[in-house]
């Protein structure tokens, strides 16, 4: 009881003050205040947590109890195991990252003049749902084909500046002349002495593959102390006789031909003509032999699958990150604002380095805003489901199930397997309860 | 490091900066300026991605990436939002979409505001610990809810109706919506109240014609949060809603057929999130010091 509502009772004329009335009264006014609330806070949370917890120990149909065994579920049925593992895999990696992220951006940005609209970029996904992003990331960044997906459009432009795609990808042996060796080149089967020639006939080659200046095939002229080959298009319309240059078909320029000595080791190199000829000159004594190597017949990029069964949860885990770094930044910058000056300065007046600094000064004294981070991720992390739901294709989606999600879907999605559902919840709030057992001390320690 | 030469040093660092200094500080400092301008610029790609697919003719969208439509800009159309406005289902899910924003931001705001007084302002028997209980139900998992309000729903015929999402998305704001409010509350200066009681002021008089206008910027930060939390909710229209689902659900029912649906997911997915980003920019402020006040939901 308050003292002012004591000492109006007390100055009443009957003599005895009923304090029943004012307290009923005080209670009264305190319940109409809190009556809607409470009515709310019952009906939605309360009962459903009962109810949740009965129906968890009920069968699917929910005719009989079958106690523990819709929690038994959960860790033999291969799925739920997935989504168990995810989920841990989830913990482990995303709220370390988001707070190393935000950490290393809020530091960062802290002197730049800028740093608006910097933070912006990174806090906008915010706004966003996060079944957006992950609408946005499946449809802009993850697509497999690399003209279409951008991360693999990306790699593959990378790629073809480092290693380009051979010139022949697809091309065959026109003869048994020919082997393709184990490193996916292809070589001529016989041995060859100075003087000898080559004629290495490929066939299946895409008319869209022959170069453009490529000329009539030409016989090759033995070369004095030396090799010579030719490799062209052993194919002409209408069929034409393999293992023999003829008219109208085609040299292929552009191919680099190896020489290799009998230990295989590669002792010379040429590229071929228009008309498909290439020569060694000076070539010693002994057998060697003659190939095209691997490099010409590369693959051009396909893409990498990202959303297939190995990389759909790391890549999951990257859109999200997307979306979580700027809450992040922005809770730690603040942190980091209202952090002591004169620490600061004092270490760097002693000559601390701005990493010392970081370290030692600035990290320890952020710990608990770091926290309220790492925390708060852990939270979001266990209930992680639009993202998932958004980015995982069908065929790959019980690779990267997790717990909510799988509540969802054995609950919600036609397979009406409420009892395993309910376990779920449960299972997911009893992994909750630390955290809320620390939101609880917390807020007491402050309020003490 | 002794005293005298800290001094020394910070009579050094007090010295105005010659213009040879600063420019050498600041080149010094060209690494960190480019690799965030470059970070920066990244982050931004996706979303931007998006609305390029968004503009994208279909048949092209199918075989060229959405960077493509920088090269010839003139094949930029808006046909695919002209085909997504004309569709009755995207129109009615942005409809219902607004309509649960709508009254699941006003009534949680309305009912915490009332609670939240209560707890920082008037006694009552077990004050605390109905608080603390409170406390501990900001981290319970919606998924606890589903299945029972699921049937409840059906039981008292609200299935499926807007009323039953935002009752759904109150009662689940209230929590977070108390606590916030009960916390700023509670920093009103004391003599404030009672001042006004000793007035004579009933307690809602006290609440409407102090406390609320007091209490505007947490009021107002906590009616953001709630716009964007209900406006991109997915699992609870998911579940409560059939015929009536938000955009969000309706999105994802098209994910099944990803490629061939692209043209009407993408600008669906962009005008999704082009209103909370909106809303996001207008009232950012707002938005930082609800994040700030309570990371803990």
């Amino acid at each position: 009881m308050t003292s002012t509502s004591a000492s109006v009772a007390g100055e009443s004329p009957t003599a005895v003050p009923p304090p029943q009335p004012s307290l009923w009264r005080r209670h009264s006014t305190a319940l109409a205040f809190l009556g809607p609330a409470l009515v709310m806070l019952v009906v939605w949370y309360v009962y459903p947590t009962i109810a949740t917890v009965i129906r968890s120990l009920q069968s699917d149909q929910g005719s009989e109890f079958v106690w523990f065994d819709n929690y038994r579920r959960i860790f033999t049925d291969d799925v739920l195991v997935t989504a168990i593992k995810n989920n841990a895999i989830w913990v482990a990696v995303v709220p370390a990252a988001v707070t190393a992220f935000g950490l290393v951006f809020a530091v960062l940005t802290e002197r730049i003049r800028w740093a608006v609209a910097f933070k912006f970029a990174l806090f906008a996904p915010l706004a966003i749902s996060l079944f957006a992003a992950g609408v946005i990331w499946r449809s802009t960044m993850y697509q497999k084909d690399p003209n279409i997906g951008a991360l693999n459009h990306v790699i593959g432009v990378t790629k073809e500046a480092f290693s380009p795609a051979g010139v022949l990808s697809e091309a065959q042996p026109s003869t048994k002349d020919l082997k393709e060796s184990k490193d996916g080149g292809i070589s001529f089967a016989r041995e060859l002495r100075s003087g000898d020639t080559a004629l290495l006939g490929l066939t299946a080659i895409p008319p869209d593959e022959i170069p453009s200046n490529a000329g009539q095939a030409a016989d090759p002229e033995p070369v004095q102390s030396g090799i010579a080959g030719v490799v062209w298009r052993d194919f002409k319309p209408g069929g034409g006789k393999p293992g023999e240059v003829e008219q109208e078909e085609q040299g292929i320029p552009g191919v680099t031909v190896e020489l290799r000595d009998q230990s295989g080791k590669e002792v010379q190199s040429a590229t071929t003509a228009t008309d498909g000829t290439f020569a060694f000159r000076s070539v010693g004594n002994g057998s060697y032999t003659v190939a095209i190597g691997a490099a010409t017949f590369a693959q051009p990029f396909g893409g990498v699958s990202w959303l297939g069964p190995k990389l759909v949860t790391p890549a999951i885990i990257i859109a999200y990150l997307w979306t979580a770094a700027g809450f992040a930044m922005v809770v730690i910058a603040s942190g980091l604002a209202s952090l002591p000056r004169d620490v600061l300065e004092a270490a760097r007046t002693d000559g601390a380095s701005e990493f010392q600094v970081f370290r030692r000064v600035t990290v320890p004294l952020l710990a608990p805003v770091l926290l309220v981070v790492f925390v708060t991720q852990i939270i979001g992390v266990l209930k992680v489901f639009d993202i998932v739901l958004a980015i995982a294709p069908a065929s790959t989606r019980n690779d990267a199930t997790v717990l909510a999600l799988e509540m969802w879907r054995k609950s919600f999605s036609g397979q009406n397997q409420f009892g395993v559902g309910a376990a779920l919840a449960v299972f997911l709030f009893l992994l909750v309860i630390p955290i809320l057992i620390l939101n609880v001390r917390r807020f007491r320690r402050e309020n003490a | 490091m002794t005293t005298a030469t800290a001094q020394a040093d910070r009579t050094v660092l007090g010295k105005p900066e010659s213009p040879a200094t600063r420019i050498v500080r600041q080149l010094s400092r060209a690494p960190v300026h480019l690799t965030l301008l470059i970070i920066g610029l990244l982050w931004l790609v996706p979303t931007f991605g998006l609305f390029m697919i968004s503009i994208f003719d279909p048949a092209r969208a199918a075989t060229e990436g959405w960077w493509n439509i920088f090269s010839d800009p003139s094949t930029a159309t808006f046909e695919n939002y002209r085909a997504l406005f004309a569709n009755d289902q995207i129109v009615a899910s942005l409809k219902v979409t607004a309509l649960v924003t709508l009254g699941a931001t006003i009534l949680p705001v309305v009912i915490a505001a009332l609670a939240g007084y209560a707890f920082a302002w008037i006694e009552f028997p077990g004050r605390d610990w109905i608080f603390i209980g409170l406390i501990a139900l900001l981290a319970l998992p919606i998924q606890m809810a589903l299945i029972p309000i699921f049937r409840l729903y059906n039981t008292l015929n609200i299935y499926d109706t807007i009323i039953g999402l935002i009752l759904f998305h109150t009662a689940f704001a209230l929590p977070f919506a108390i606590f916030l409010l009960r916390n700023f509350f509670i920093g009103i200066p004391k003599d404030l109240m009672e001042a006004a009681r000793i007035d004579g002021a009933s307690e809602m008089r006290i609440f409407f014609r102090l406390i609320l206008p007091l209490g505007l910027p947490a009021v107002a930060s906590l009616g953001i949060f709630q716009v964007l939390f209900v406006w991109n909710d997915l699992i609870v229209g998911l579940t409560l809603a059939q015929d009536n689902q938000p955009i969000a659900p309706v999105i994802s029912a098209q994910l099944r057929q990803f490629s061939s649906n692209l043209d009407l997911i993408a600008p669906a997915a962009f005008v999704s999130l082009i209103v909370p980003l909106t809303i996001f920019l207008a009232f950012q402020r707002y938005f930082v010091q609800g994040l700030l006040a309570g990371s803990v939901k």
